[in-house]
């Protein structure tokens, strides 16, 4: 699967637009993203979010991930 | 148990109606009881002393004197807040900003707090507090911060984002880059170029009730605070572990909120009246002044901005791209730069697009959110460059817009995809609406402006009690800052079946309801309003297992409908209907109380769009700009209570009118705010303004029952646009600096006119 970064986040991952990565939820890919890039744990955090096709998911980690899915990193916002 | 948050469509018979406001009688009396209205016996004074100096160390506090006066129970310093925050610097900034460590960073930090026994012995208490500063260079303006030369506020602070990385520090936290395509070859594409820069100045959310609380610390570590603020859970969790107490033995009230905007997201005198209570072992009341609140909470970021826009001929946007700079006070805090990022460009479709934000400290107080936090600065310099994009190639700017909204299926600025969204439905709303047709006088243009906020969802736990007549308890964790316990009401009554009269909202406290995201980001209805239907499905539940032992009937075989539990089926047809109300009563001998509750981690929000108009008259002579008329669109989503849902798009126009024409923080050569009350920085008031019109869209967001996405904060977005352009349109000339004030709008005109006058001279 492959996941797009946020500009934001992505020196914590040497750089990279977009990285591959096999995960059938928020969980998974959160951990994965940082036993592979110790560096995003800094951007984990001051907050992650992950957009699945377009829905930003903020804070439900037990959401899945389905297949062929456009799977986008960013930062979370909150507001005002 | 899970819940599906798909929108299905469902038709309302309570939802969509305009009832009175649960809390209207209570305010227009003034029983209403806010964040000062509280009182305890025995219950102290605390005041705060603050730093006169925009930059300075703290070399002693003496104290002695303060401590000695009858009447004076306690006298804290950063040494009576020990750091306690175990490595979160986040938090431990947090910290120094309630209480200066060292060092005071602005004009108005706090460096000592006193509690007497009341106020007049309280500001002779301060008054005897002697400290002794050691002056230090100071900067308050983004691009002076940014320069090599200028003092550098943290020692520590080593930009982030940029390669190679700095080896000295500076006042720049961080670059952010964000956008998709290639600038460069999109501008090579255009036929024209168009680039500014703006600057915005520092605005504060202008709340009426300022900041108060009332604190009480027992000596067996239990702890009470009633407080006005937008996130009491927030609050709890913040000064447990600022004041070392566990969360679930503070328990937090929130009052009635007299506004936050995003300002009571945040802690400032809390936790000093906790610890001054707690030293003190008395109940403190704190209340801060206006000039407090002017100078020592969180107002938003004055910024720096330079847009790029190239466009084709025939209006389409080949390429743009903007450099954001915001200074976010004296800590770091929320990156505001990368949220400008993430906004300026989010109305548009524009394939190669690339946004810089520079997020800086400066001498200032700590940058807190006010609505919409960050976009309506760039919108500003977007909306504004949009149109003059509009006038070199002839173009509507309307149509401009148009041609390149963002639709389902664009790419944000931030990345993902869009899904259905409200942009393209504003913008032609606005070009059929009347307002657009409405002759103009001399003197007098026009201007559209767009606008775009996120929205987010978050923690939330509703409970749902039904008494034994049949009404209804609803508690919710989200406070009311616009609405909510009637529009939580409505979804209860809706989903029950029943009358909304027969529903109470409370916002419950932190010790009776689990953890609540704060009131912020717009999403109080789109998250409570998920967890009550949820809630109120929960509790039909139980009505239909008790109207099945009632009726002696398998569950399987009891309907709800309109309110009342029915047995489906030939067999049952002699059976009566059970009213809820008739259930209710006979709860005691059925299985006990009848409650349901519901708690959610609310995802999905539906991003919020709106498009403003606005026409304007330019008095030449005194350089002032009136509002003649104003119009807002905006998706809701779903407006479940209309009447809300319009006072929030005018409230948030108003507040953007504001910041658009006279708003702004004045800092003197000194560093010190020269302006922290509202003789001199001044908010509009309703003599200032026309009635403001609106007109409500509903593209339901998919991922919410009911469809609703947040209202409350897109509409501050357009405003500063929408009237750089109608000013720009009456005038001729093009403000680059917001507020676009008398004074820089009459410089602006002397400008232009002095241009003319060279241009014909030669």
């Amino acid at each position: 699967m492959q996941v797009s970064l946020n500009g934001a986040l992505r020196a914590g991952a040497n750089g990279a637009e977009s990285i591959e990565i096999e995960a059938a939820t928020i969980r998974e890919l959160l951990t994965k993203l940082v036993e592979r890039y110790p560096d995003m744990q800094d951007h984990m955090d001051r907050g992650i979010a992950v957009a699945i096709d377009g829905v930003i998911y903020r804070d439900d980690w037990t959401q899945k991930i389905p297949a062929g899915a456009e799977v986008f990193l960013m930062p979370r916002i909150e507001g005002g | 148990m899970a819940h599906d948050n798909s929108y299905t469509g469902q038709k309302f018979e309570v939802v969509g109606n305009r009832f009175l406001r649960p809390d209207g009688v209570d305010k227009v009396t003034g029983r209403a009881r806010y964040g000062a209205d509280a009182n305890a016996p025995g219950q102290l004074v605390g005041l705060v002393l603050r730093s006169p100096h925009a930059h300075a160390i703290i070399k002693k506090i003496d104290t002695s004197r303060a401590e000695k006066m009858p009447g004076v129970k306690a006298v804290i310093t950063s040494e009576d807040l020990p750091d306690l925050t175990g490595g979160d610097a986040g938090m431990a900034q947090t910290l120094e900003n309630c209480m200066a460590r060292g060092r005071a960073m602005y004009d108005g930090h706090a460096v000592a707090a006193v509690a007497a026994v009341d106020r007049q012995t309280a500001k002779k208490a301060l008054q005897a507090i002697k400290v002794t500063y050691k002056k230090l260079p100071h900067v308050t303006d983004v691009d002076e911060a940014m320069k090599p030369n200028a003092p550098v506020l943290h020692p520590w602070l080593f930009t982030a984002g940029v390669d190679p990385k700095p080896e000295k520090p500076s006042n720049v936290i961080s670059r952010t880059q964000m956008g998709h395509g290639d600038p460069e070859a999109g501008f090579a594409e255009a036929d024209v170029i168009v680039e500014k820069s703006y600057k915005t100045e520092q605005t504060h959310q202008g709340y009426i009730e300022p900041h108060a609380c009332l604190a009480s610390v027992t000596p067996d570590g239990q702890a009470e605070l009633w407080v006005t603020t937008q996130g009491p859970f927030t609050y709890r969790s913040v000064c447990a572990t600022l004041l070392g107490l566990d969360i679930a033995k503070l328990k937090v009230t929130s009052s009635e909120i007299g506004g936050g905007f995003g300002g009571k997201t945040h802690v400032w005198v809390e936790p000093l009246a906790l610890a001054l209570s707690r030293k003190a072992n008395r109940p403190v009341k704190l209340v801060m002044t206006r000039d407090e609140v002017f100078r020592a909470t969180g107002p938003t970021a004055s910024t720096s901005i330079d847009v790029k826009i190239g466009a084709k001929k025939n209006g389409t946007i080949t390429g743009a791209t903007l450099e954001l700079r915001y200074q976010g006070g004296a800590f770091v805090g929320m990156p505001w730069a990368q949220l400008a990022c993430m906004t300026g460009f989010a109305c548009y479709d524009i394939k190669n697009q690339r946004s810089v934000g520079w997020d800086v400290v400066v001498n200032r107080p700590k940058v807190a959110a006010y609505r919409a936090p960050s976009a309506p600065m760039a919108a500003y310099a977007v909306e504004s460059t949009l149109d003059m994009v509009a006038e070199e190639i002839g173009m509507d700017p309307v149509n401009l817009r148009l041609k390149n909204v963002a639709k389902e299926g664009a790419q944000a600025p931030y990345g993902p995809i869009y899904g259905p969204i409200g942009i393209e439905a504003a913008l032609k709303a606005v070009k059929k609406h009347p307002h657009m047709k409405a002759k103009l006088k001399k003197g007098q243009g026009r201007g559209v402006a767009c606008g775009f906020w996120f929205n987010i969802g978050g923690q939330t736990c509703v409970d749902l009690n039904i008494g034994t007549d049949g009404t209804v308890n609803l508690a919710v964790g989200t406070v009311d800052v616009g609405g909510a316990r009637a529009s939580m009401g409505m979804i209860a009554a809706e989903e029950l079946g029943i009358s909304y009269d027969d529903i109470k909202v409370v916002v419950a406290d932190t010790a009776s309801l689990g953890h609540n995201d704060t009131t912020e980001g717009s999403r109080g209805t789109f998250s409570s309003g998920m967890a009550t239907i949820f809630a109120a499905r929960d509790a039909i539940n139980v009505l239909k297992e008790r109207a099945a032992k009632m009726l002696d009937v398998p569950v399987e075989d009891i309907a709800w409908e309109k309110g009342e539990a029915k047995a489906v089926g030939k067999r049952y047809s002699n059976l009566p209907k059970l009213s809820l109300k008739e259930i209710a009563r006979k709860s005691p001998n059925t299985g006990g109380p009848i409650a349901g509750h519901n708690e959610v981690v609310a995802d999905g929000a539906g991003m919020g769009f709106a498009a403003h108009i606005v026409d304007v008259e330019v008095d030449e002579e005194t350089g002032l700009s009136k509002i003649l008329r104003y119009t807002v669109v905006q998706d809701a989503g779903k407006a479940i209570h209309p009447d809300y849902v319009e006072g929030q798009m005018q409230g948030a126009a108003v507040q953007g009118i504001g910041w658009a024409l006279n708003e702004e923080y004045v800092y003197g050569k000194d560093g010190r705010l020269e302006n922290p009350g509202f003789l001199d920085y001044r908010i509009p008031v309703a003599s200032d303004l026309p009635f403001i019109d609106t007109k409500i869209l509903e593209i339901p967001n998919p991922n919410h029952p009911y469809g609703i996405r947040g209202v409350g904060e897109t509409s501050i977005v357009p405003p500063l646009g929408a009237i750089g352009n109608a000013i720009a349109n009456a005038t001729g000339v093009r403000m680059t600096h917001a507020p676009m004030s008398p004074v820089r709008v009459l410089d602006a005109l002397d400008e232009a006119a002095g241009m003319d006058q060279k241009v014909s001279a030669g």
